[in-house]
């Protein structure tokens, strides 16, 4: 019979050797660049762990899992707003293949509210408008969506032939919403070659709903606990579970940036009481600027694990300082978790002392550990596609990140307190309050703090290092999009994506956790690894040869 | 076919010089086709007694693909086959792809076919060869002779040299040769002797297989 993966596992095996087996396929000088993009973790007991570059450039002809800038902005941030009529201005390729593929599901209101994510609005460039310019061609494709669905907003998106003919998106922008009158007109100069990853695209995504969106409706909705939930995309449902607890516990939710959202909670966002922060990476600095406009705190929550969600659900209430939000949120954390622990407890005696790998996003890699955690299964390695140092590293090396000229590509506003808007949540004794129950505001530790020493991360992993590192390790399981799947499974290894959840989800929440226990029990535990050589190749019934003469 | 592109900095003569030297080819019984590279189009003024002719892209636009070879061809001087590639106004769209889209029209069309017998080809290119797009002609052996046009003065003999660098890229790549460097005199101080120089420096730094010559041209202002 064909062994299983389980048996080729070498134990105890030497990161820093296998680093330098990594690297030893290198050139000088990429192995030198890459050297400083794979670091063995070392925790020691302050939290601090070692210096990792990231947010570079990836090395040309190094198969990377990177997106681009368009997919960042159009696809991660603005794609799961459903009534933005979001309008790609470029070749066809590019609205195309940023249309619903990671799954961002929306859920309106009523039968007759505005949804647009099931559509797709390009302008379809062609040679001419290359030639003689774009902007006619965007104009009439404003005004033909205005016509036919009048929607309240309208996102422009410039690819890279926009940026190299110069079409002038934000001008056209401008004279469009005039035009229209009651339409808000934006565009984002997202063109993909801009920036490193995709990093940059959110920035710009970002920027552009904070400067076009947020604080145009002052209407205070009714509600106790008012929170915004930023860096949450509802993939798979996600945000349906976690909207589901919060409503159970109390708490209103104002806005999400931008799963299951809509324009007019953005507009209203700036009047919620709380931000929590999910994906850190795509949305922090919004959390930052809406701190420092509107007065909002923000905390760093992970609704991904169940007890990740609890801790998270504690934080809220304990934000509040308010003993029913306590009482309730504790109600509902007793009401969830048998259920979760009765699946737990089966699962994590088929997965106890597996080994996970996970290489996806600028938050997933790290939140994903805990629900694995959960089923006894430790992460030996992790990396994501486009986090800055912070993500990894926690925010105390905020002040030592170097400024690149590509993050200086990336428009920084600059905010100031809004003069009729502006109002601290907290007063400084509140804070100080807060500090000692243990909540910390404006704090993330990074995902290197929460992993084993002598595990692996590795920032932008390349194929070749993805490969290499199913040979050494043979991990049960391997986390990455959908770029990277069939080579890791042909390979003989189980993949899940984590961008899109191939057609799984929600695995946010309490009953999130149950659908992932579930999922990676089926598939680390499947027999059909076994059979990626065939039977009769490992062991033939009848062996025979022919006779001619 | 002999194929000529004329290259030099924008206003040193480059399409005066090639009109007065297509008309002369012409009046010496060759047929030449002369094809404008220029998002003015103004290339053909003078053999075309002054008539801005339809570009070869504004046709594209307004016929769609179905375009023929006679909507984008006229017949000017002694019989010289005129064509404007045309482009966009200052300030929008892409004149390089513009370039491109045409040049590939063209020869999409039949322009350049045996049955068209045409002794001699002659692009004339919009002044310095900003991005790809203006290389067009002497990418992938269209155009086989390049001619720069140049003066004493500084900046157009800068120019020159500048294309002279696209030119080397091109020459290993392909069979492009600079065929030499046409003067165009403003009448500055010891002219001919610096643009020879510059002749003799360009013959040793491109190794050109090629012969080169200077001309010099009187053309009336």
């Amino acid at each position: 019979m064909a062994t299983m993966p389980e048996d080729l596992l070498v134990l105890d095996i030497n990161a820093e050797e296998v680093k330098k087996e990594l690297l030893s396929k290198y050139p000088t000088k990429v192995a030198r660049k890459r050297a400083k993009q794979i670091v063995v973790n070392q925790v020691d007991p302050g939290g601090v762990v070692p210096e990792i570059a990231v947010n570079v450039r990836t090395i040309p002809g190094i198969i990377s899992q990177r997106g681009c800038t368009y997919a960042g902005c159009k696809g991660v941030v603005l794609g799961p707003t459903r009534d933005i009529v979001n309008i790609t201005h470029g070749p066809i390729g590019c609205g195309f293949y940023s249309w619903l593929t990671r799954r961002n599901q929306t859920k309106p209101p009523g039968p007759e509210d505005h949804n647009f994510m099931t559509y797709c609005f390009s302008t379809d460039m062609q040679d001419e408008q290359i030639i003689f310019g774009g902007e006619k061609k965007l104009r009439q494709a404003i005004q033909e969506a205005y016509d036919l669905f009048k929607p309240k907003a309208i996102g422009l998106f410039a690819t890279c032939p926009v940026g190299l003919i110069g079409d002038d998106v934000h001008a056209v922008a401008r004279e469009m919403k005039e035009k229209l009158g009651d339409c808000n007109v934006f565009a984002f100069s997202c063109e993909g070659y801009k920036g490193v990853s995709q990093s940059a695209g959110h920035h710009i995504a970002n920027n552009g709903i904070f400067t076009h969106v947020v604080g145009l409706d002052d209407t205070v909705k009714a509600g106790e606990f008012k929170i915004n939930m930023l860096g949450e995309y509802n993939i798979g449902g996600d945000a349906f579970e976690i909207e589901r607890l919060f409503e159970d516990c109390g708490v209103t939710l104002i806005s999400t940036f931008s799963g299951n959202s809509s324009y007019e909670y953005f507009a209203n966002s700036h009047t919620a009481d709380l931000n929590l922060i999910m994906c850190h990476r795509s949305i922090n600095y919004v959390a930052e600027m809406m701190e420092t406009k509107f007065g909002i705190p923000w905390v760093k929550v992970n609704f991904i694990g169940a007890g990740a969600t609890a801790k998270s659900l504690r934080k809220i209430a304990g934000y509040f300082e308010n003993l029913e939000l306590t009482a309730r949120v504790e109600e509902v954390i007793a009401r969830e978790m048998p259920a979760v622990e009765k699946v737990r407890e089966i699962v994590a005696a088929r997965c106890q002392g597996k080994r996970a790998m996970l290489f996806v996003g600028g938050s997933r890699a790290h939140h994903y550990q805990e629900l694995f955690r959960e089923i006894g299964m430790e992460t030996i390695a992790a990396g994501y596609e486009f986090a800055h140092r912070d993500d990894y590293e926690g925010r105390r090396v905020l002040p030592s990140i170097k400024v690149d000229a590509d993050s200086r590509n990336i428009e920084e506003l600059h905010v100031e307190p809004d003069p009729e808007r502006y109002r601290p949540r907290l007063a400084p004794e509140g804070i100080a309050r807060l500090e000692q129950a243990g909540i910390e505001l404006s704090g993330y530790e990074g995902m290197m703090a929460e992993m084993a020493s002598g595990a692996l991360v590795i920032d932008d992993i390349s194929q070749f290092e993805t490969e290499k590192l199913i040979e050494i390790y043979r991990p049960d399981i391997i986390c990455a999009g959908i770029k990277e799947k069939y080579a890791i499974q042909k390979s003989g290894v189980p993949m899940k994506q984590l961008h899109s959840y191939d057609s799984g989800g929600p695995y946010a929440g309490f009953r999130g956790a149950i659908n992932f226990y579930r999922e990676i029990d089926r598939m680390v535990n499947s027999k059909v690894w076994k059979y990626l050589k065939a039977p009769w190749q490992e062991n033939p019934e009848l062996a025979a040869k022919y006779v001619w003469e | 076919m002999r194929k000529v592109a004329i290259y030099g900095k924008g206003g040193i003569g480059k399409s005066t010089t090639t009109q007065n030297t297509v008309a002369g080819l012409a009046e010496m019984g060759r047929k030449v086709m002369v094809v404008g590279c220029d998002p003015k189009a103004d290339s053909t003024r003078l053999l075309l007694g002054g008539l801005a002719q339809k570009s070869v892209l504004d046709t594209l636009r307004e016929e769609g693909e179905d375009v023929d070879l006679e909507d984008i061809r006229r017949t000017g001087f002694s019989g010289v086959v005129c064509v404007e590639s045309g482009g966009p106004e200052p300030g929008v769209g892409c004149a390089g792809r513009g370039i491109i889209t045409s040049i590939n029209l063209l020869e999409q069309l039949g322009a350049y076919a045996d049955s068209e017998h045409l002794d001699y080809a002659f692009y004339d290119v919009l002044g310095d060869v900003v991005c790809g797009g203006f290389a067009m002609p002497i990418r992938e052996g269209k155009a086989k002779e390049i001619y720069i046009v140049v003066s004493g003065e500084m900046m157009a003999m800068y120019a020159a040299n500048n294309i002279c660098k696209g030119i080397v890229k091109f020459a290993e790549a392909g069979g492009v040769r600079l065929g030499g460097l046409i003067c165009n005199s403003r009448k500055v101080d010891n002219e001919l002797e610096m643009v020879e120089a510059m002749a003799a420096k360009t013959w040793k730094s491109c190794s050109l297989s090629m012969g080169w010559r200077v001309e010099q041209e009187e053309v009336s202002p």
